[in-house]
Formats: C-alpha cells, sequence, structure tokens
C-alpha cells in the first residue's frame, strides 16, 4: 500500500508542481501570484477538449493548438491588463489577477458549465505495469515523463538562452536590465506566456483522471499555491520539489490517516512553513546589500 | 557637431526642482568630468539623459549624434550607443559575472564581436576572468565596480557615463579603476565622469564643471580647474587662508556669478 501511495503521490505531485512552476515564474517577474493561474489552464483545457470533440481534430493538433491558445492567452492579459496598472502594488496586481480569475471562470461556465465532459486522451490510466507490489498507470507514467521534461527545458532555457538569462536579470534588478538595452515589458510578456503554457500542460494531464468542467483546476490551483509556498516562491527547483512533497504527504495522509480530510494538509503545510521558514524549505538565504 | 549635447534641461521629481537649466557638449573623443556636492543634481544629468526618470526633461532638449533623444526609453538610448554605470554598481548580483557581461552586450548580434569584447575586458580587468563563474553578488565592491565598467563596455559605447565609480573603493582600487578609464577614453570611447574624487577626476579628465542645485556654476579645462582657488579649497581640501569660513564661502559665490 505504500509504494502505491508514493506512486500515486508522484502521479498527482507532478500537477502541483507544474502550477508551482507556473506560478513561481510569474512571481519572480511581476511579484504577485497569479491567481487567475488556474483558470487559464482550464479554459485551455477547454480549448484541446474542443479542438478534438467538436472539431475531431487529432491528439497533435489539438494539444498543440491548445498550447499555442495558452501562450496568446497570457501574453494578451499581461499586455491588456496589467501593463495598464499605473504605479501597481501588490495588492492592486493581486485583485487585477483575481478580476482574471472570475472573467475566464464566467466565461468557461457560460460556455461549458452545464455538463461535465470526459476528456479524451492518448494513453489510458487503466494500462497498467506492475511495479512490485504497486500498480502504475501508463497515465502516470506520461505525466512524470512530461513533467521532468518541461522541467529539464525549463532548466535549459534559463541557464543556457540569452532571453533566459535576461529573464532572471529583470527579476534581480529591472534598473540594471533596461540600461543594458533589456526590453523589460518584452520580458514580462514571455513571462506570462511561458507561464500560462505550463499551466496548460499542467491542465491536460489532469483532465484525464478528473472531470472537465469549469472546476477543474479550482483545488490544483490552492495545491500548487501551497507547493511554491513550502519550497520557497523564490525558486523553481524548490516549488517544483515542493509540488511532490505536497503531492506525496497528502497522499500518504489520505491512505493511512483520513480521506476526507485529506486536503486540510496542504493549509497545514502552509501554516507550519509560515511559522517555521516563511521563504521555504529551498530558498536560498541569498542576503542583499542595498 | 558634438556627440553629445545637452541644451538647458529642466528635471523634476514630483515637486523637487533638481535640475534648472543645464547646457553641456561634449565632443567626440573628449573625456569630461562634472563635480559637485552631494545632492547637487549629477546623477540626475545622467539619469535624464538616460531616459530613465519618466516624463523628464521637462523643459530643453538632448541631441545624441545630431538626433533628438530626450524622452526616449533607456532601452532605446542603451541601442543607440551609450552606455551607463549607474551609481551603486547594480550588478545583477545573482548571476555570475560572464552572464553579467553577457548581458551588457544583450542587444549584438555579432558572435565574433562579442568573443572579441570578452578578451579585451578580462585584459582590462583580470581579476574578472579569474571569478568568471562567481555570483556577481559575492564579488568585491571594487570587482563589482570593474564589472558593472566592463558590462557597459560589452554594449560597444560611443558614449560612456560613469557615476561615481570610486564610490567606496581604497586608494589602491581608485587608482587603478582612473587609469583604465583613461585607457577606454584614449581608445576613441567619449566619457562623462561623475565624481566626489575631484583631484583624481580632474587628473584623467580634458574638462571639468561644477555642478551646485541644478545649476552649473563654473566650467574650463581640467588643469586650469586644478589650479583655481576655490575649486582648490572646496573641492580638493587645500586650505589657502586662515580667514573665516563665512568670508569665503562669500568670496567664492561672488566669484561665480
Ligand atoms: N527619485 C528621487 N525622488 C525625489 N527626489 C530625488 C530623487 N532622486 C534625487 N532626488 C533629489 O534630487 C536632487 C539631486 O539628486 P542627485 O542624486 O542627482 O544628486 P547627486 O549630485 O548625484 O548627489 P550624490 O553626490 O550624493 O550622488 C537631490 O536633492 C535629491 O534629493
Ligand atoms: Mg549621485
Amino acid at each position: 500500500m505504500f509504494l502505491q501511495l508514493i506512486v500515486s503521490g508522484i502521479s498527482i505531485g507532478s500537477i502541483y508542481a507544474l502550477v508551482a512552476l507556473a506560478m513561481v515564474i510569474i512571481y519572480k517577474t511581476s511579484e504577485v501570484p497569479n491567481f487567475a493561474q488556474g483558470e487559464m489552464a482550464m479554459l485551455s483545457t477547454f480549448v484541446a477538449f474542443m479542438l478534438l470533440a467538436s472539431f475531431g481534430q487529432p491528439f497533435v493538433i489539438s494539444f498543440a493548438g491548445a498550447l499555442v491558445f495558452a501562450v496568446v492567452l497570457g501574453v494578451f492579459l499581461e499586455f491588456v491588463f496589467l501593463r495598464r496598472a499605473k504605479d501597481p502594488n501588490v495588492l492592486s496586481l493581486i485583485l487585477i489577477t483575481l478580476g482574471f480569475e472570475m472573467m475566464i471562470y464566467g466565461v468557461a461556465s457560460w460556455k461549458w458549465g452545464a455538463e461535465q465532459q470526459s476528456f479524451p486522451f492518448p494513453v489510458s490510466d487503466f494500462d497498467i505495469v506492475n511495479l512490485g507490489p504497486a500498480v502504475v498507470s501508463y497515465l502516470n507514467i506520461v505525466t512524470l515523463l512530461v513533467t521532468l521534461f518541461l522541467m529539464f527545458i525549463l532548466f535549459l532555457f534559463f541557464r543556457y538562452t540569452k532571453v533566459g538569462i535576461a529573464m532572471k536579470a529583470t527579476q534581480q534588478n529591472m534598473l540594471a536590465a533596461r540600461i543594458n538595452g533589456i526590453r523589460a515589458n518584452r520580458i514580462l510578456s514571455i513571462t506570462w506566456g511561458m507561464s500560462s503554457l505550463i499551466g496548460a500542460v499542467a491542465g491536460m494531464m489532469l483532465a484525464p483522471i478528473a472531470t472537465l468542467d469549469p472546476n477543474l483546476m479550482l483545488d490544483p490551483l490552492l495545491k500548487g499555491f501551497a507547493s511554491a509556498v513550502l519550497g520557497g516562491m523564490t525558486t523553481l527547483v524548490g516549488s517544483a520539489l515542493g509540488g511532490y512533497i505536497l503531492g506525496i504527504i497528502e497522499t500518504l495522509f489520505g491512505g493511512y490517516i483520513s480521506l476526507q480530510f485529506k486536503s486540510i494538509v496542504a493549509f497545514l503545510i502552509i501554516v507550519l512553513v509560515l511559522c517555521f521558514k516563511p521563504s521555504g524549505l529551498f530558498a536560498k538565504h541569498y542576503v542583499r546589500r542595498v | 557637431m558634438p556627440l553629445l549635447e545637452i541644451k538647458n534641461i529642466e528635471t523634476f521629481y514630483r515637486l523637487i526642482y533638481a535640475l534648472k537649466g543645464v547646457s553641456l557638449a561634449l565632443d567626440e573623443g573628449t573625456n569630461t568630468t562634472i563635480l559637485g556636492n552631494n545632492g547637487a543634481g549629477k546623477s540626475t544629468i545622467l539619469k535624464t539623459v538616460m531616459g530613465l526618470i519618466d516624463d523628464q526633461p521637462d523643459k530643453g532638449t538632448i541631441e545624441f549624434m545630431g538626433k533628438r533623444i530626450d524622452r526616449k526609453d533607456p532601452e532605446d538610448i542603451v541601442r543607440l550607443g551609450i552606455s551607463y554605470v549607474p551609481e551603486g554598481r547594480e550588478v545583477f548580483e545573482e548571476l555570475t559575472t560572464r552572464e553579467n557581461l553577457l548581458m551588457g552586450a544583450y542587444r549584438r548580434r555579432d558572435r565574433a564581436g562579442i568573443r572579441e569584447d570578452f578578451r579585451r575586458i578580462y585584459d582590462y580587468f583580470s581579476v574578472l576572468e579569474e571569478r568568471e563563474d562567481q555570483l556577481a553578488g559575492t564579488l568585491s565592491g571594487g570587482e563589482q565596480q570593474m564589472l558593472a565598467i566592463g558590462r557597459a563596455l560589452m554594449n560597444k559605447p560611443r558614449l560612456l557615463f560613469l557615476d561615481e565609480p570610486s564610490l567606496g573603493l581604497s586608494p589602491l582600487m581608485v587608482k587603478e579603476i582612473f587609469d583604465i578609464i583613461k585607457m577606454i577614453n584614449s581608445e576613441g570611447i567619449t566619457i562623462l565622469l561623475v565624481e566626489q574624487n575631484a583631484r583624481m577626476a580632474l587628473k584623467i579628465a580634458h574638462f571639468g564643471l561644477i555642478l551646485e542645485n541644478g545649476r552649473f556654476v563654473m566650467k574650463g579645462r581640467a588643469e586650469e580647474l586644478l589650479e583655481d582657488e576655490d575649486v582648490k579649497e572646496f573641492y580638493l581640501g587645500i586650505k589657502q587662508t586662515e580667514s573665516a569660513k563665512g568670508y569665503q564661502r562669500w568670496k567664492r559665490k561672488k566669484r561665480w556669478r
């Protein structure tokens, strides 16, 4: 049973990790937790669903289309709303993201609210391989592989590409970035597009094991946020690890202690982290000399 | 035609009137220094030209190579070939030395040229090469200053602004940095240097200007300023007479206006 719970924990942990990464990428540049992250992912997942079910497109085209949509959506929200905020403070930015959240949720409920859909996916949760006493579904494996692949791409991007390094530079020192000719606005757009794309991947991998309706990402968003707080809102690696840790702890709690109260684990963890290590488990304590 | 021509600019920080009509022309290849006390507005001049103060200058014009650049975005001004080493260095603390330098070349596409400039900067500042993979935030103050200058040079500027590069450095390090500034200038890059260290600055500069309360009160060739009685007393710290300070201040003001 233990091993089986770990397998499930890693699988759901992948989703949390992706949501956490998406949040942290925006948080590091815009300094705001994006509470619309979940709905943006949900909407992109619906786009994939529409392409599949209503337009009968193959998986590849549908998924790629949804990812393109996600990027456009992220860039659009940043460009049209966030950038207009004059002298924004954190509170007003949070309110803007909550506004997005409600707007997108509203649109989705109006269009798809009534029925619960099942999301077709090329690999099934019912094809399994045995791993000792535990069973692992193909879907579990694909979820893990896709997540790790995405993380690897992110690592390469931030480590070796000029734009990736410029993104880190902008996060660290906006003034210095501008006087080196880095267009901070463009970096912000890229950030939102990237984050939205990562969220969409999470949504599309969650949809086959959940039911597709406008509430799809409600719970994962909060868990992803909790993971990011747990691992550290300022570290990509930390927040991803936070996702896996939360996924595993939560599943173990559900298996051994109480299934009903499984969801409160995330919030207990947030409270504990905020009490004992507010910057998160894996945040580097880098002291700024200003 | 001067490389940079500032005509009568006035700059406000909201209600604070920081520059009250400043004019300045820099010829290509020259090295000019702006001296002045804390709060005189020296940094404000550089920030205004770089486009870092929103909607400023309020009045006046700035031309670079004959084209108006006032109120342009810093990202565009940098692309024209002006580099800026800000007060307090402002390196990217959590990037390595090499990544910092790479960001200096952000706008450039010529890989071979960039590689060459890495070489050139490591020749100027050999310690940067030794610390290539170290995070900039962990470099010493002097090393960070070298990095900030190196990063600015990676932009291949025609004009280089330096804001108090000697701040917080040991006398030996100041000398080293100033020697390099002089060398950079001798390779054809025009320099505008803001300094508190008047003696060192006037030694390497061709021209000097003295700013007080948002206005230039004196301009001249550097070697003339070094000999000027008032500059000696108030900026070089050489006391001429035992007379009361009040009398000297009055006398100085009278001569300047
Ligand atoms: N961001 C700002 N907001 C409001 N006032 C400012 C701002 N920056 C500078 N000032 C004011 O403008 C005036 C000129 O400042 P500036 O930084 O240009 O002086 P400085 O000559 O560079 O001084 P220092 O030698 O101490 O660096 C000062 O009175 C300062 O208080
Ligand atoms: Mg200053």
